[in-house]
């Protein structure tokens, strides 16, 4: 009798423990790393805030290769996990392909758009807070010649260059923005010394903002702009703190938000498209002690009142992924 | 059409730049593939340097202690290639390709591990890295340097601002030329990659060769890591190296194994991938935009086409990939 009911308690609270597993939301890395200070590094501290806050716990995974998508997403399903973010756009296809298999759970996807019941579509309205630190760009340049270097060559990252442009050319009409990309393959978020190499050859146009929308790339382009004593922007996180007084500001990508909302919603996480822009907090410019010098009151005027305008709809920001062209910028 | 624009400084000294790292790692798989043993495991090799220089140059503070850190693990990963291709007889490709797969792997892991800022150094300064050199009266900042006229562009821009590894490497091909065709060294060298039966019948240790061979391999690999992290970055981001191990194979083979050949041909890589990211100079040189894509590919291409035999003929080292077995 007694060894039956140590059985029970034990598979009682097997149960339990696997109750407590079911609830524990899920999080899974793109490729670039969960430390990789920008992107995934936002969506790991979205996570772990909701942890802190809440007491709860979730799992994660840091994928290394491109095949283990499916399988990664698979798993935790099979682990009851919910909800189960991904961020990245990469995730998209296999998504797609899993998602109908478990209609019982909640997926969210960041930055791509993933038609089904069960998904949450995050998507990001990065051409709003990149047409804001176009302005101060602008407004920062001595010569009126800013320039713009993206990692791969895919629409999102032209999507970044188009409001980039649209930003610096609202405040000064007569600028030059200078666009190149890295390249077009993976690689190209982690060559620093491509990043440079077009730091240089921008510097060399004229130019004296340089935005890097680049990943690990963007690592040469900041540290370039430093040593030449030019200014730079950052991108997805805040990245002022890595070269104080040359970095201008850094175009914040809430990421973290999008995660910690979706873990916040638990299994209630509606389907659908969470477009974040200025008006909820999803992007916008960074703003520290460590550019508080370089940022005057002026310019920092004029970038609210247009953020407000945009926010409440009255100015809107040619999207490149719109209709794939940018009426200011020609790739 | 403006031709002249083809010779523009900024694109000249960006030749430079880029093509170092592709002149040494070059030369470091010249002497390997001279000498028998195919390598395609230079860009680990590479990135393995380029990490620990990194590491160590931000730990101690000394960019040269990072150098010696860095090329020491190039040469140790080279010896683990020797010993399985040399002593062990296993396929040199398989080895190559379980280098650089494992550099891959182990820099992220041990960066991560060891500076916790996600497979990355932290960013050196001062003495951990290479200052660029500058020579009296020379312009620093390239924005003086566009607006100076033409003899103080070629003097500030594409002779000064060097790191010191740069002004090295012009020594290096005349040395290993000599070396490879006017010494006795040199010529056993050739030989074991030729026929190393006549090699070892004349009473010359192939394997010893050999082992020397790629250890010079991995210094080469290692000053070119070197340099990415410390002279031309200042830290370590994953991946960094960037295929550029795999561009110095295909300039190698474009350069048909020869040393001055391979200073022309990897200068010529460098020179396309400077160009690639001056879209408006080519613009200006033959007046029609070209997608960067083309100039990106173009070292690809022409490696192609001198490996289909339109350009001469390019042979490789005749006993290259093939393990030396002794006759008993």
């Amino acid at each position: 009798m007694t060894l039956v009911t140590k059985f029970l308690g034990a598979s009682a609270a097997l149960a339990l423990s696997a109750g407590a597993a079911l609830a524990d939301p899920a999080i899974i890395f793109d490729l670039g790393g969960k430390f990789d200070k920008s992107f995934n590094e936002a969506a790991f501290g979205g996570a772990t805030r909701w942890a802190e806050e809440t007491g709860g716990s979730f799992a994660e995974f840091e994928i290394t290769s491109d095949a283990q998508r499916e399988q990664a997403i698979r798993r935790f399903a099979e682990d009851g996990n919910n909800p189960i973010v991904m961020a990245g756009f990469s995730w998209a296809t296999p998504l797609a392909a899993v998602a109908p298999e478990y209609p019982d759970l909640k997926f969210s996807i960041i930055d791509m758009v993933v038609d089904a019941p069960n998904v949450q579509s995050v998507v990001f309205n990065e051409h709003e807070g990149s047409y804001l630190v176009g302005m101060l760009a602008a407004m920062a340049s001595e010569d009126g010649t800013v320039g713009f270097i993206g990692g791969m060559d895919i629409p999102l990252i032209r999507k970044f260059a188009c409001g980039y442009a649209q930003g610096a050319l609202a405040v000064n009409p007569d600028a030059t923005v200078i666009a190149n990309m890295t390249g077009t393959t993976p690689a190209a978020w982690n060559d620093p010394v491509k990043g440079s190499e077009l730091t240089l050859a921008q510097i060399s146009q004229g130019a004296d903002v340089i935005y890097a929308a680049a990943g690990g790339t963007g690592v040469g382009v900041l540290q370039t702009a430093a040593d030449q004593g030019v200014y730079s922007i950052g991108v997805d996180s805040n990245q002022n703190y890595m070269h104080p007084g040359s970095v201008l500001t850094s175009m914040m990508k809430r990421v973290d938000n999008a995660v910690y909302d979706a873990f916040t919603a638990g299994a209630d996480l509606e389907a659908g498209f969470n477009v974040m822009g200025l008006s909820n907090g999803g992007v916008g410019y960074a703003l520290d002690e460590y550019n508080a010098e370089l940022i005057t009151d002026e310019m920092k005027a004029a970038v609210e009142a247009a953020s407000a305008q945009i926010a409440s709809g009255e100015l809107v920001v040619h999207d490149y992924m719109s209709d794939e062209t940018c009426p200011v910028l020609d790739f | 059409m403006d031709l002249l624009a083809f010779f523009d400084i900024a694109v000249l000294d960006g030749t430079v730049r880029l093509g170092v790292p592709l002149l040494l790692a070059c030369l470091a798989g010249l002497f390997s593939e001279r000498a028998g043993i195919f390598d395609i495991g230079l860009e680990g090799k590479m990135l393995i340097s380029a990490f620990l220089a990194a590491g160590v140059s931000f730990t101690t503070g000394s960019v040269w202690l990072g150098l010696i850190a860095g090329i020491m693990a190039s040469v140790v990963l080279s010896l683990l290639h020797g010993l399985a291709s040399i002593t062990f007889r296993g396929n040199q490709l398989i080895s190559g390709v379980a280098i650089n797969f494992f550099a891959s792997g182990i820099t992220v892991v041990a960066a991560q591990a060891w500076f916790g800022e996600g497979g990355r150094t932290p960013s050196l300064s001062g003495a951990a890295r290479f200052e660029s050199i500058q020579f009296p009266g020379a312009l620093t900042r390239i924005r003086d340097i566009a607006k100076a006229d033409l003899p103080m562009k070629v003097y500030s821009e594409l002779l000064s601002g060097h790191t010191i590894i740069v002004y090295l490497c012009i020594l290096i091909v005349p040395f290993v030329w000599w070396t490879l065709y006017r010494t006795r060294f040199g010529l056993r060298l050739r030989a074991v990659g030729e026929n190393p039966g006549a090699v070892d019948t004349a009473g010359i240790s192939v394997y010893r060769m050999r082992y020397s061979a790629v250890i010079i391999c991995g210094v080469l690999c290692g000053l070119a890591g070197a340099y990415l992290s410390t002279g031309l970055q200042a830290g370590f981001v994953r991946e960094m190296t960037a295929g550029r191990g795999y561009i110095a194979l295909a300039a190698l083979i474009f350069a048909k194994w020869r040393p001055w050949q391979a200073l022309g041909a990897t200068m010529l890589f460098g020179y396309l991938q400077a160009l690639a990211i001056r879209p408006d100079i080519l613009e200006r040189a033959i007046g029609i935009r070209v997608q960067t894509q083309v100039l990106d590919a173009l070292p690809y291409v022409l490696t192609v086409i001198v490996l289909a035999g339109f350009v001469g003929k390019a042979i490789p080292p005749r006993a290259g990939g093939e393990a030396y077995v002794k006759e008993r």
